[in-house]
């Protein structure tokens, strides 16, 4: 059958999805409810996670072949089957979702008091999704997934956010949508075209140029609104402020990366001429993004949206490397977005233990928090400097590798994006400044208690991480190298034989 | 040994930072500093071993990247440049540890402080044992936020943040060129491992980039990288508001070690720099300009501390200029022997602001050398050696210095000698108005201060004593390894000099009145200087007040921050303001914004329409059908 000898990958996705069954059917008083609502929750995305761990265990570096491959006929008279694996590419993602999630409940635990069965659930069903569509194989199956993340995902940011979240849930909502209905008529061209909806087999589907033009535009339109690229982005600082802090970590950590998932799903391997063609819209896009995204955090005075907005830059690393298509590049990206998934959503988290005790995002409310937590500047400090690309930390390998990438194609893109480790130190140290150091100004601010042990637990993971693709990046940079150099080197083959038929 | 050189400071930070609440003050500071001891042992026979012995050696440890044939590994590089830096860093770390423990005995986080210091120390060993330019990188990133920790560590004063940021941002401007000269090296050698790419140094000279020589492109953006970390004209501001850290730090990392990475790099680039003549020619003329730059704003300038940082930062010119006319050797014997007395100086400043509750103004000193003979002693040592006065270390160095500069017989090294000789007196100038100004004359302290004025404790003076005797001896007794008869034997391949450079050997032969000329210099600056603060303190005030526009120039630092707040920082706070007020919530917000509007204005017209008369349906379903009719008409009869 597969490498874990039972459909691991149905399991992961599904059990998250009977977790909140489970809660549903609690019933009693209020503080019981909750208490065993968070309690199952816990246990089940924990469950969840030690299941994932067996794809860390068992994958198998040397192929770029899909893997734990499962597959049940759906609608055979459409050729849509319900189809699920990973490979290299999106394996990570899936171990990336499932640690998160127990994460956010932890830090949920007692900031969220109102609705928290059905918080609870809202966030199970999320989890079940994210790893769904990282699994799927099955462009249906994926656009189901896709689309269903968003439902748990408004729900979360409507009905447990900030004082304006009726306004940026339907803001967060409508770009999304309205940029996946183009990506559904895309999929129905390219069924209509090969037949089939079949991933793999798409993958291997020669379509003609002109087709691929429009199609590629549809695929952009819609995961350029997700990645978020310049200039859609204005839909996320909204989000995120007004998202709960597990929302915002979520919505960081995965949500973000789906659409760069997306290119390297869809975009790169199915339609290798356009992207090419398109190439240079993309890394004009992705420099802008950099720079002006940077330069807005700079002037933000809430500390969340700053944190969002720089978000927003990374990305931009992280599509400019997707299209420079070298190995580096490509690798730098996928990098880039697993320490983004871990380090912004560390970040949110610290803004969450703030804003838990203080119950302000404001930058000005805070100063000289240093000498009242100090256990948790440093902690603050450690993720400020990942954010910045600090060697040692989870950021660097990536970045690193997206500029010797870009270089190759074009030294002036790779110099817009090193602007980015400028402009990035520029504003999370005066960030830190700002928040952390200077002399305690505000009389109520002394009486706060450092780290809880609940919180050292929820960010203890994050530490290791952070530290550990730091130091060791190999262990990452494995899983996606043959699924790497299998992308690559089939783009320059696409692009070889389609110039060769153009002479 | 090799291992424990590098990582017992990590130990100690390690143990001081994570176990300081239990460990308490005193045993943190203790086991920092056991280390650090440690370390200086493995370090000096690491030395004695590689250098004197020729043991060189590759200590790998793991494979850190490996992605399409770009390939780091961690690795420890020992050859005798990177293990002379080793030597040198540990053992000058572990006597400005010792002298903290005595400098921040009143401080309340103490080991935070001596944490931060074996950080620093481990970073700068991973720096020089580097293996390839991203582990290069990785300690160059590693000391930089570990200045940036240092500078800001008393975090309460507002100018103790702003320096730590500016510090942290003018390094990273350098370290974009770094990066993208890291790309480019990987492009033209396809490596970056430092073996492979000296050993295809030949093959590399053909490949062209942007229409220039590809070599000469990674050498100007690697030197643009060294003079972030060096502080060169340019990217040198950071350098004196640096000095907000406490003053050991000073000695430290703005003074000894850190500051030089950027001179290590260029010799331990020299392979590649050796075939980028051009890029050696603007390493030489920015070198000696940032030496006669730094030195014109050292002359004015009234903090203690600043004075020696701009002293530093025109030493670091010195190197540059060294390095620029192809004589690494002597870049890296003068970056040696800087290394002890400018230690020297900002401990012994550091002792005299101890001693003077905290003053650092010189203006408000004076009188106290009877109180504080061993400080006293020890500056003028740092001072003589510094102003390059015979038999003292400064002196080999300096000399060396300008003589290759004079030896090189080009344009850019002759303007390099000039600037270096005039800067030379000018050293000598401002040196001995510091001493005169903060130790002679009639105290200009307050009484109460006064009073206090007391010489450190021992374990200050131990340090200050043994870094004295350094300056005084590391000069000749390594001059014959490091640019004498005896250099080829002790680098032993570790710098490059190409077949073409024979600048060192014409260095010992040059007309008589070359070595002799930065003497000369020397001398005169010190007389100047006595002639000036001494003899006649009225002079200064009234040629301050004649050249008041030149005087202000200077004490102003030629203008350099308010020209770049003018065009880098305002600019970029205007941009943001208005691609966030204007861009974002204005254009990019207002298409959907409007969108929405213009929905709900037709969601409203549309109710209009809904009459609720049967009469209107019909007719308007009539119209449309008619309309869809000739549609399909139009098709069928086309």
């Amino acid at each position: 059958m597969n490498a874990a000898g039972f459909p691991i990958l149905s399991l992961i996705t599904f059990l998250p999805l009977a977790g909140a069954f489970i809660i549903l059917m609690v019933r009693g008083e209020d503080a019981v409810v909750a208490r065993n609502a968070r309690w199952t929750a816990l246990w089940t995305s924990l469950i969840t996670l030690a299941l994932s761990l067996i794809l860390w265990a068992r994958f198998d570096f040397g192929t770029a072949e899909f893997q734990f491959v499962e597959r049940a006929e759906w609608l055979p008279e459409y050729r849509v089957a319900y189809h699920m694996g990973v490979d290299g590419i999106s394996v990570l993602f899936v171990l990336l979702s499932t640690l998160l999630t127990p994460l956010c409940i932890l830090a949920s635990w007692e900031s969220v008091q109102t609705r928290v069965r059905e918080y609870m659930v809202a966030f199970l069903v999320l989890e079940s999704m994210m790893v769904g569509m990282f699994c799927a194989l099955d462009f249906v199956v994926f656009y189901i997934f896709f689309e269903a993340v968003l439902i748990p995902m408004f729900l979360i940011i409507g009905v447990w956010g900030g004082a304006r979240r009726v306004y940026a849930a339907f803001k967060f909502f409508l770009y999304t949508l309205a940029g996946s209905l183009l990506m559904l008529l895309a999929l129905l061209a390219m069924w209509y075209h090969a037949g089939t909806t079949d991933i793999p087999t798409l993958m291997g589907t020669d379509f003609p140029r002109g087709m691929q033009f429009w199609l590629f535009l549809a695929f952009l339109v819609s995961f350029a609104v997700k990645v978020p690229m310049w200039p859609v982005h204005t839909w996320l600082p909204d989000a995120h402020v007004e998202a709960p802090t597990a929302g915002s970590v979520i919505l960081a950590g995965v949500l973000l990366k789906m659409g760069a998932y997306g290119f390297l799903r869809f975009s790169l391997p199915m339609l290798p001429q356009a992207s090419a063609e398109f190439a240079p819209l993309i890394f004009s896009l992705s420099v802008v993004a950099i720079v002006y995204t940077s330069l807005v955090a700079l002037a933000q005075e809430d500390m969340k949206k700053l944190i969002a907005y720089s978000s927003v830059a990374h990305m931009g690393i992280v599509t400019l490397g997707i299209f420079t298509f070298t190995q580096q590049g490509i690798s730098g990206a996928l990098f880039t977005m697993l320490s983004h998934g871990v380090v912004s959503g560390a970040l949110f988290l610290c803004v969450g233990v703030l804003y838990d005790r203080v119950h302000s995002r404001d930058i000005a409310r805070y100063g000289g928090v240093a000498k009242i937590m100090p256990a948790y500047a440093l902690i603050f400090m450690l993720f400020t400097m990942a954010s910045v690309a600090l060697p040692g930390t989870a950021g660097f390998p990536g970045e690193l590798l997206v500029i010797v990438g870009a270089f190759k194609v074009n030294p002036w893109v790779a110099l817009g994006a090193a602007t980015g480790m400028i402009l990035g130190a520029c504003y999370m140290l005066y960030l830190y400044r700002r928040v952390i150091f200077g002399k305690v100004t505000r009389g109520d601010l002394r009486t706060l208690l450092d780290l809880s042990p609940r919180e050292y637990a929820v960010f203890a993971p994050l530490i290791l991480l952070t530290l550990w693709m730091g130091v060791y990046p190999s262990s990452f940079l494995n899983f996606f190298e043959a699924s790497v150099a299998n992308l690559v080197a089939r783009h320059e083959a696409a692009l070889g034989a389609a110039r060769l038929a153009g002479m | 040994m090799y291992v424990g050189a590098v990582f017992f400071p990590l130990l100690g930070a390690c143990l001081a930072g994570f176990l300081g609440r239990w460990l308490g003050d005193k045993a943190s500071q203790w086991v920092t500093v056991a280390c650090m001891a440690l370390a200086a042992a493995c370090g000096i026979g690491a030395f004695i071993q590689v250098a004197l012995h020729g043991a060189d050696g590759v200590v790998p440890i793991v494979t850190f990247i490996d992605v399409g044939g770009f390939e780091v590994e961690w690795a420890l590089r020992y050859d005798t440049l990177s293990v002379v830096m080793v030597a040198m860093v540990t053992f000058i770390s572990t006597l400005i540890h010792l002298y903290s423990v005595g400098y921040m005995s009143h401080d309340a986080t103490i080991p935070r402080f001596f944490a931060y210091l074996s950080l620093f120390t481990f970073m700068m060993l991973m720096l020089v044992t580097a293996d390839n330019l991203v582990q290069l990188f990785f300690g160059w990133e590693g000391v930089g936020l570990a200045s940036y920790l240092l500078i800001g560590y008393w975090y309460e004063k507002e100018s103790a943040n702003a320096a730590a940021m500016k510090a942290f941002i003018v390094n990273r401007v350098g370290d974009l060129f770094f990066m993208l000269g890291l790309a480019l090296t990987f492009w033209t050698f396809q490596s970056v491992e430092f073996d492979a790419i000296f050993s295809s140094v030949a093959v590399a000279q053909q490949v062209r980039f942007l229409g220039m020589p590809a070599l000469e492109v990674i050498g100007v953006l690697l030197f643009l990288g060294a003079c972030g970390k060096s502080a060169q004209l340019g990217l040198h501001t950071w350098l004196p508001d640096a000095m907000e850290g406490p003053t050991p730090v000073s000695a430290l990392i703005h003074a000894a070690t850190m500051v030089t990475a950027g001179v290590f790099l260029m010799a331990r680039m020299s392979p590649v720099m050796e075939y980028a003549p051009t890029a050696l020619a603007i390493v030489t003329i920015v070198g000696a300009s940032t030496a006669i730059f730094a030195a014109t704003i050292g002359c004015v300038q009234n903090d203690i501390k600043r004075i020696i940082a701009y002293s530093t930062c025109s030493q670091l010119g010195y190197m540059f200029f060294a390095a620029g006319v192809g004589v690494y050797q002597a870049a890296i014997f003068h970056l040696f022997t800087h290394a002890f007395f400018k230690a020297l100086l900002f401990l012994g400043a550091g002792s005299v602001i101890h001693a003077m509750s905290d003053e650092q103004d010189i203006r408000k000193m004076g009188g106290i050398w009877k109180k504080i003979p061993v400080t006293y002693a020890v500056m003028w040592i740092g001072s003589l050696a510094l102003a390059g006065i015979p038999l003292f270390a400064g002196y080999y160095s300096k000399d060396m210095v300008l003589e290759v500069a004079y030896a090189a017989h080009s344009g850019p090294g002759s303007y390099a000698f000039l600037m270096g000789l005039l800067a030379a007196f000018l050293t000598a100038f401002y040196s001995w108005r510091l001493l005169i100004l903060t130790f002679h004359g009639a105290p200009r302290a307050d009484h109460h201060t006064m009073e206090h004025v007391h010489e450190s404790p021992l374990v200050m003076l131990v340090p200050l004593l043994v870094l004295a005797v350094g300056a005084v001896v590391t000069g000749f007794l390594f001059y014959p390894l490091f640019v004498g008869e005896f250099q080829a034997t002790f680098w032993d391949g570790s710098i490059h000099n190409a077949a073409h450079n024979h600048v060192l050997e014409h260095a010992h032969h040059v007309p008589a009145w070359v070595p002799l000329a930065p003497t000369v210099a020397g001398v005169a600056g010190i007389a100047l200087a006595y002639a000036l603060y001494m003899f006649a303190p009225g002079i200064p005030g009234q040629l301050a007040a004649r050249f008041a526009g030149v005087y202000r120039f200077l004490l102003n630092k030629w203008y350099f921050d308010e020209l770049y707040d003018a065009i880098f920082v305002r600019p970029a706070l205007y941009l943001a303001r208005a691609f966030w007020k204007t861009g974002d919530a204005r254009l990019i917000d207002g298409v959907p914004n409007g969108a929405a509007d213009l929905a709900v204005q037709a969601a409203r017209g549309a109710v209009r329409i809904q009459t609720g008369r049967v009469a209107n349906y019909a007719f308007a379903m009539i119209i449309g059908l008619v309309l869809f009719l000739s549609l399909l008409l139009y098709g069928v009869a086309r």
